[in-house]
């Protein structure tokens, strides 16, 4: 079947770079948007925000537990508090503290985690946050957002600030191919149909995208037709795009730079088991750490590039046939 | 509610307060006695003397905060909640029990007057920095105020946000160590002790002040004192005596978070009339 759309896949912005332009225009539109850093604005782009708006702009040094913190009192007293670090560090280090000031008494606190997944590269895995996705998820009343591009980013940011409620967004370091035209409209919880096609579905999610899109021109030159579906919002899920595409295809993968347990591939079976029972194959990280590398040469080693899906796609189209 | 900065009134709200703490936690039959008892005059004093806030709006955006980072003492804030009229009349006894407003440590789900939901120990004083610094974004006159307890020192997010306060030159927060010398394992000293905390407060920077917990004219005095501070956040190691009042739990590490039994909940509520 043939696809409606061509990629150029063209190399833009890293999301973590276009998060921080799009933080510095919140700031500008609305006054009650703050933002809280420990020591690494350079790296997530906050400095951007803090440049513009100093009294606004916390800087809360290498103590990720009392920013979040920070930010719940924030939060409780009417401001928008976006508070950065690398995923790795909010998430792990803040993450008793998302759960008992933030979520528990659900507050309007937006967390955006960047340098997220293996492709931080030659930092290794104790800067590689792998289980981001499956630790937000697990927060009762979080939205949880990972963008695949610059486009998205700048939406679903915007987005995030705009709904009351808790929010992790997930963004990267690597520069980030665009696949979407300026100003696409997206909605939270509302998944993005980027092919048609009726033999399987990608449903992918941050960077994973692009792949998804390499993966289904390649094996659209075969005749065979791939609904890539961008999952840009993990929780809530859009579960009427997931129950379409396995009523229409009968076969899932789900591709995601993230563990494989726990990650956005679970959450998606759990719809499909719910919906249209299907055959499903899963690419993300199997059950390990990374390691130091370039990170083109890690999402190789580790099996995160369009030759992955790829062969995932064929998995489950022997067993649907 | 009527605020009063007269000393006897002030103290015949402690007494009915203490004896609402050890009969609410005796007919729970669980909870945390001796921590709940130590801070009766601290929160009396803030709540019906020092803080500015008004129980009819409870959403005031320029009143005074309170946080009980230490949040198993809930009992002694429920008793203020309930004495200032937050929360309706004739409920404390249901403390515990399901579907009551009196949650076993503070929720804001249940009690929207509450300023944060506490029970992890060690996050208050962080939550209230947000606090404070969003009143001073605001120029707002609003103060914020944040119980920790002895044990919960221990915790090095309290460190992290000592360090915070004083560098940033928070000075409308005021955080209050209930400095009751127990933990629930035992005395702190032998756990992990603390000394010299009031040296610690002040080698991180915040204007500290050493006070005996239980003295209302020194808790008045402290607190008019916190508030003249320009410049600094102030931090009041308040030594106290766990379990305040009851003679048997006293000092006693059983109760910090124990119940007392039917029967030495009488003889409580006997000594405290």
């Amino acid at each position: 079947m043939p696809t409606k759309t061509k990629f150029e896949l063209k190399l833009g912005m890293a999301t973590r770079e276009a998060f921080g332009k799009a933080l510095v225009e919140l700031g500008r539109e609305n006054p009650d948007v703050v933002v809280c850093d420990a020591d690494l604005s350079k790296s997530t782009y906050t400095a951007l925000f803090g440049k513009e708006f100093p009294d606004r702009f916390f800087e809360c040094g290498i103590a990720e537990a009392n920013m979040v913190s920070i930010g719940a009192g924030l939060a409780s007293s009417g401001k928008i508090p976006f508070v950065s670090s690398f995923s790795c560090f909010v998430m792990n280090k803040g993450f008793e503290q998302l759960r008992v000031n933030v979520a528990y008494p659900g507050l309007n606190v937006k967390i955006v985690g960047t340098h997220s997944g293996i492709s931080i590269g030659e930092d290794g895995p104790s800067q590689m946050s792998i289980e981001d996705i499956s630790l937000a998820c697990s927060l009762p009343g979080f939205t949880v957002l990972c963008p695949a591009d610059e486009v998205a980013t700048f939406a679903l940011v915007r987005a995030a600030a705009a709904l009351n409620g808790p929010v992790f967004v997930r963004a990267g370091r690597m520069k980030a191919p665009i696949l979407y035209q300026p100003g696409h409209d997206f909605a939270i919880g509302k998944a993005v149909e980027l092919t048609e096609g009726t033999d399987v579905t990608i449903i992918a999610t941050g960077l994973m995208v692009s792949e998804s899109i390499r993966a289904q021109e390649a094996l659209e030159s075969e005749g065979i037709g791939v609904r890539v579906i961008d999952m840009h919002t993990i929780k809530p899920l859009d579960r009427d795009a997931i129950a379409r595409a396995a009523k229409d295809t009968g076969a899932i993968v789900v591709a995601e730079e993230h563990l494989v347990d726990g990650g956005l591939g679970v959450r998606v079976s759990q719809v499909v088991a719910e919906t249209h029972p299907c055959i499903m194959e899963f690419v993300g990280i199997e059950n390990t750490y990374a390691e130091s590398g370039a990170p083109e040469q890690l999402l190789d080693k580790y099996g995160l590039v369009a030759r992955d899906v790829i062969a995932a796609v064929r998995r489950a189209l022997v067993r649907k046939n | 509610m009527k605020q009063t900065k007269n000393v006897a009134e002030l103290q015949e709200i402690t007494k009915r307060v203490r004896r609402n703490i050890v009969q609410m936690i005796g007919e729970a039959k669980s909870g945390h006695p001796g921590g709940s008892l130590s801070a009766v005059e601290i929160l009396t004093t803030l709540y019906f003397d020092v803080m500015r806030h008004d129980p009819s709006r409870p959403d005031w955006p320029d009143r005074d905060r309170f946080i009980l980072s230490k949040g198993h003492a809930a009992p002694v804030l429920y008793c203020m909640l309930e004495e200032t009229g937050y929360t309706p009349p004739g409920q404390l006894n249901t403390l515990r029990k399901l579907g009551s407003i009196y949650q076993g440590h503070p929720d804001r789900r249940f009690i929207p007057a509450l300023e944060a939901s506490t029970g992890s120990l060690g996050v208050g004083p962080s939550v209230g920095l947000g606090m404070a610094l969003a009143a001073r974004l605001n120029g707002s006159p609003s103060r914020t105020y944040v119980l920790v307890g002895d044990g919960e020192s221990q915790e090095g997010q309290i460190w992290e946000a000592a360090m915070f306060g004083s560098y940033n030159q928070v000075d409308n927060i005021v955080v209050i160590v209930d400095y009751n010398k127990i933990q629930l394992d035992g005395f702190v000293k032998d756990i992990l002790n603390l000394e010299p905390l009031a040296e610690k407060w002040r080698s991180f920077g915040w204007h500290t002040l050493e006070i005996n917990g239980h003295d209302i004219p020194a808790l008045q005095a402290a607190f008019a004192e916190a508030a003249a501070v320009k410049g600094k956040p102030t931090a009041i190691v308040a030594h106290t005596i766990k379990g305040k009042g009851v003679s048997f739990m006293e000092n006693n590490p059983k109760f910090h978070g124990m119940a007392p039994t039917p029967a030495e909940m009488q003889l409580a509520l006997q000594e405290l009339q």
